[in-house]
């Protein structure tokens, strides 16, 4: 077989389809569950996105190395066992390296395992295609997720404490309590605006895109 | 018995699953069309919960968490197992919803029929491994206590997801932007809904 080129347009395109056209949680649906409760501050929300890239990546890997060898009635157990392995090394290694984070994220990492995007493309993807081009794809994927997460946490840090990775972005001197005339939005810590949010992300997408995804 | 009530009674309103913690949106979203089908599935998640989530917490009381397995013998006191909690979980869950599935489908063929294609997908909701993870995480500390927040969790979901079915079948003769047609305004409907649920913060029996 003709060996292809490691970035060839193709795998290229796999890389950046996710990000846009297909994006696993605004046009896909998958995924939702994890992607709001995260998303209070930015810090977080980069932490769960770079976790779940790397499970979604290393598992779809895994499981095209092996999808010839796994019989077909067994397929979801072996996805399970393998993606909850992938968690429970990310899981470890975020509480090793990065505590403050991990107790933030609470039961959020341990819910990567149930993420529909892990299974999804697992199950769409990995299962009939080569291990590296399975590899981009989950790394595209998980880089779509990471991308409503970012966009959605910057909106509600920023609206919601006026700071942005920890940082105080809006100055304090801007504030009733300094004398000024601002006050930050209450309303935007609290979950019901992460999905009210989402909604509005999602209406500006398919406004944009010209071939809107069926209802 | 009033901790029992109280653990029950905030996790069907204040702490619901769908509207404080998004869990299970990808079926809440997917299965939401009517409100008959939707009712089976929330049936069916209520019924995992509350069967899996004691379960779970005797599985953490007694194999994974820190020194649990003295009752097997002293010198295992000082293993910590509970790295291995999510391999665990989802493996009871898997498994459960394999028995549970072929129970239902021995001696009651009619409820079978009516949650049947609802079971299989159940493994993979996150609201069911949440209820496990959110039990142990809490340390709820008697098994009455983690089925009352099961059951609860799970009459809030079925709650969350039977009302969102009803506003989206009367959604439908609406006249909804095209671009947030479905998906948009069932996540701004959620939001509103949640912010409604927000009115029973505080409450305390």
């Amino acid at each position: 077989m003709e060996k292809e080129p490691f970035f060839s347009a193709k795998n290229l395109k796999l890389l950046t389809e996710p990000l846009g056209r297909s994006n696993p949680v605004t046009v896909l649906v998958l995924g939702v569950c994890s992607a709001l409760a995260v998303t209070v501050k930015l810090e977080p929300a980069v932490a769960m996105a770079v976790a779940v890239t790397a499970v979604i990546a290393v598992s779809s890997f895994i499981m095209s190395l092996l999808r010839s060898t796994i019989p077909n009635r067994i397929r979801i157990i072996v996805q399970l066992v393998i993606v909850s392995l992938m968690v429970i090394l990310v899981d470890q290694v975020l509480r090793a390296f990065a505590y403050d984070v991990s107790k933030q994220l609470s039961v959020f990492v341990g819910l990567i395992i149930t993420n529909c995007i892990v299974m999804g493309r697992i199950e769409a993807f990995a299962l009939g295609n080569k291990p590296w081009p399975s590899l981009i794809d989950g790394i595209g994927n998980g880089l779509g997720y990471g991308m409503i997460l970012v966009a959605v946490s910057c909106c509600r840090e920023l609206l919601g404490s006026g700071t942005l990775w920890g940082y105080r972005v809006i100055p304090s001197s801007f504030y009733i309590a300094n004398g000024g005339v601002y006050e930050n939005n209450g309303l935007v810590i609290l979950p019901p605006m992460a999905l009210i949010l989402l909604g509005i992300i999602i209406w500006v997408q398919r406004s944009r895109s010209k071939n809107p995804a069926k209802r | 018995m009033g901790d029992v009530v109280n653990i029950f009674v905030k996790s069907v309103f204040i702490d619901n699953m769908i509207f404080a913690y998004f869990l299970g949106m990808c079926s809440y979203l997917a299965v939401s069309k009517s409100v008959k089908i939707s009712a089976g599935l929330g049936l069916a998640v209520l019924f995992m919960l509350a069967i899996t989530v004691p379960i779970s917490y005797l599985l953490n009381r007694y194999v994974l968490s820190s020194g649990a397995l003295a009752w097997v013998s002293e010198s295992l006191r000082g293993i910590d197992l509970s790295f291995l909690s999510f391999i665990f979980f989802i493996a009871i869950i898997a498994s459960i919803v394999q028995i549970v599935e072929m129970v239902v489908e021995r001696f009651a063929p009619t409820l079978h029929s009516s949650l049947g294609i609802f079971l299989p997908l159940i493994a993979v909701n996150c609201a069911i491994l949440g209820g496990s993870l959110f039990m142990q995480e809490r340390g709820y500390q008697t098994l009455g206590e983690a089925a009352a927040f099961g059951l609860g969790s799970g009459v809030g979901w079925l709650l969350a997801i039977v009302g969102i079915a009803a506003i989206r079948e009367k959604l439908a003769y609406s006249n909804v932007p095209a671009p947030l047609q479905g998906l948009g305004i069932t996540f701004i409907v959620t939001g509103l809904m949640g912010i409604a649920f927000m009115c029973f913060m505080g409450i305390k029996l």
